[in-house]
């Protein structure tokens, strides 16, 4: 009996950490990428992400006052227009905050960003309020699978395996946009050298727009997708949120796409497991933990090169 | 086309319309929403009225080209003037020493909470400014002291001066023991390892009931003076320094006490620091700074040179803490979020990073300001964000720019 409550634990908190795992790679995508292309760490991406949480419900609120009420339609709908919002916030916050210090010392634009996260934080409560906001939950109802031979269940919502597909999805699209399409190149090519880069002509500062404007949209496809699961969100998610994805991309090797899924993944069971079956309560001290292990001891990650200092 | 000087200016209006106008123009209201004209509206309209200022006044900056100081300039070099700092050398301990007996019980809790983040920058300003380490877990430090002060209070029974020095050394020793680790990274790693340390910290107060008292917090004994307590009646054995003295008892009396011994040890500390700028020790913290390589090549040791500074910046930080704690009467984690580690940063960099003038300038600046500013509240912490990017982007070696030391030759 021990055996199989055990087995069913851990069945279901695999699903747990794999569903949490997808949401923290999706927005590890915009550190990562960032991250590989002006080696700064967009401190304020976490933010990025609690304001698309906000702008689903409120896009969902407002399709729904207008009579929309087919729930694919209202799904792709809200989908939509946060992820163009999202993007929106992404690019200004670049053009604004970083651009004009590209050429400054390295402090600088760390600075500016956790400038940037605490404007978006208080601007967010100011305008909506510092209690925790709701959304409906549209997907109703699970799929139930049993597991092992004395009856044990594990419980699959239809929520979870939408942020299932839609995670690998979007990873599928933008891997392909990286690597076959011309802009994708354009990216590559920044990534690896920005002067050569745009010695050849590619516009390096339009490059690195896009690159936050694709980081901002994984974001808020993620956000679209967690607030759908949990219901309900804060002016205070975006921070601890950001450092865990951040690890996640860490985790997986900074600069790498496939690694930040990974290590969202690895992230997601490990703090999943680690809830599960040790304690709840110091999970988010477990994911720090594992941050700082991280660095000290391969801050390369899984995927990444190790860094070479030239002199 | 228009003429550029308002179609930019137009577009970003339309930009920023659109990204505010869900955001601030409809508030949600459980599962609906309210809809609000002003807001968006008037953050259109500021953000229309900025560009074109910024526009305006690019153009009138290429016109005039007289190669005058700008005032920012004049006023940041009459502050580093040397007889300008003698003056300030005699002047403010004076004006320090004096300030608590003309002050209110309300004005003498602000000016300890200024002075406590002084020492705090002060602290921060040795990793970040001067050995360029950017920390984001300060309050960790801030934490250890005002933590170690409180429960070697409540589990050991020690006094205030005993805890002074101890907080400071326990906190020098988490610098150190975070500092080791850390030496292999640059700049960001760094600055997401400290604070994941600082969040952990945290975590772990507000967790462990059985040994903090997690969100409750523990409450702390006031310090007395040579045995003298501040409070009404003493306990037994003890004798109220009010009786002693032979002057009516004040609820004041004891946070006149706290600041000025806190003065005192601002005081030195900052002797101490200036001190430490102009010798070896703070020019390998600066020469670090610029160039790490450059430096290990001349024969520096990177490991000694990083763990002092973490260590004297730790320590500072302690001390701070130990000094909220005997203000406060009482300490709980909700004092030491990583929005506090954000302030003092922000302090640090508006003041100028490494200027040690600038850096209490703004200390005090930013802590006396809200407390009178107190029906904008809301906005103060925006406000910080909106500094921080600005300074960033137009006058990125803060308020006071941190003086080289200069040794001139002999003349003749």
């Amino acid at each position: 009996m021990v055996a199989t409550m055990a087995l069913e634990i851990f069945a279901q908190q695999t699903v747990n950490g794999l569903i949490l795992g997808a949401t923290y790679g999706l927005i590890a995508i915009g550190y990562t990428m960032v991250y590989g292309i002006i080696g700064m760490i967009n401190f304020a991406h976490g933010e990025i992400y609690m304001v698309s949480a906000y702008l689903a419900a409120i896009f969902l609120a407002v399709l729904h006052f207008f009579g929309l009420t087919s729930v694919p339609l209202l799904l792709v709908a809200v989908l939509l227009a946060t992820v163009f919002v999202t993007a929106l916030y992404g690019w200004f916050v670049e053009k604004i905050a970083y651009r004009p210090l590209r050429h400054s010392t390295r402090l600088a634009p760390l600075i500016t960003a956790i400038g940037v996260s605490l404007i978006l934080q208080n601007y967010v409560r100011i305008a909506q309020g510092a209690r925790s906001q709701g959304i409906p939950s549209l997907l109703q109802g699970s799929f139930v699978l049993p597991v092992g031979d004395q009856g044990g269940v594990v419980q699959i919502t239809h929520v979870q395996l939408l942020i299932i597909i839609v995670a690998f999805l979007s990873m599928a699209v933008l891997t392909f946009i990286m690597q076959q399409t011309s802009m994708g190149r354009a990216c590559r090519a920044t990534e690896q050298d920005r002067i050569m880069a745009a010695l050849l002509g590619i516009d390096t500062n339009r490059i690195i727009a896009i690159v936050f404007v694709i980081g901002a949209a994984m974001a808020a496809i993620a956000g679209v997708l967690v607030s759908l699961n949990y219901g309900s969100f804060d002016f205070h998610i975006g921070f601890i949120t950001g450092i865990k994805a951040f690890t996640a991309a860490v985790l997986g090797g900074i600069g790498s796409l496939p690694g930040a899924m990974l290590g969202g993944l690895i992230l997601g069971l490990a703090e999943s497991f680690f809830a599960g079956f040790v304690n709840s309560d110091y999970k988010d001290v477990f994911a720090f933990s594992l941050l700082v292990l991280v660095l000290i001891f391969r801050p390369s990650g899984l995927l990444g090169q190790p860094q070479i200092t030239k002199v | 086309m228009g003429h550029p000087l308002l179609t930019q200016p137009l577009l970003t209006a339309i930009l920023v319309l659109l990204l505010t106008a869900p955001v601030s123009g409809l508030v949600l209201d459980g599962y609906d929403f309210n809809l609000r004209w002003h807001p968006p509206l008037w953050l259109t309209l500021i953000a229309f009225c900025i560009h074109w200022m910024i526009l305006l006044f690019k153009r009138w900056r290429f016109g005039e080209k007289t190669g005058k100081p700008s005032p920012w300039t004049r006023i940041s070099s009459w502050g580093s003037r040397p007889s300008v700092h003698r003056l300030a050398f005699f002047v403010l301990p004076v004006v320090g020493l004096v300030l608590p007996f003309f002050l209110g019980k309300y004005g003498l809790t602000v000016a300890i909470l200024a002075l406590i983040y002084v020492l705090l920058a002060l602290g921060l300003n040795i990793v970040v400014g001067l050995a360029g380490l950017l920390d984001l877990g300060f309050v960790a430090f801030y934490a250890v002291g005002a933590y170690g002060y409180a429960l070697g209070h409540h589990y050991l029974g020690l006094g205030f001066w005993l805890s002074l020095p101890l907080g400071a050394l326990l906190a020098a020793c988490c610098g150190i023991v975070l500092g080791f680790p850390v030496l292999r990274m640059h700049g960001d790693y760094l600055a997401i390892v400290t604070l994941g340390f600082g969040e952990i910290i945290r975590l772990v107060l507000n967790n462990w009931m059985d040994f903090t008292g997690g969100p409750n917090g523990v409450r702390v004994d006031f310090p007395t003076f040579f045995g003298l307590e501040f409070s009404r009646h003493a306990k037994e054995g003890g004798i109220p320094i009010h009786e002693f003295l032979g002057i009516d008892y004040s609820s004041n009396t004891r946070n006149i006490f706290i600041y000025l011994v806190l003065f005192l040890v601002v005081l030195l500390i900052l002797a101490l620091v200036s001190r430490l700028k102009t010798m070896p020790l703070g020019r390998a913290w600066e020469a670090l700074r610029e160039d790490e390589i450059a430096c290990r090549s001349l024969g520096i040791n990177h490991v000694t040179v990083k763990l002092s500074a973490f260590a004297l910046g730790a320590m500072i930080g302690g001390i701070g803490g130990v000094f909220f704690a005997a203000s406060q009467g009482f300490v709980n984690p909700t004092s030491f979020t990583f929005f506090e580690s954000a302030l003092i940063l922000a302090i640090v960099v508006l003041g100028g990073l490494g200027s040690i003038p600038g850096v209490m300038i703004a200390a005090v600046v930013l802590t006396v300001l809200p407390e009178m500013l107190r029906d904008f509240s809301d906005y103060r912490i925006l406000v910080f964000g909106l500094a921080m990017v600005v300074m960033m982007i137009w006058r990125p070696q803060g308020l006071v720019r941190a003086r080289r030391p200069v040794f001139q030759g002999r003349k003749g």
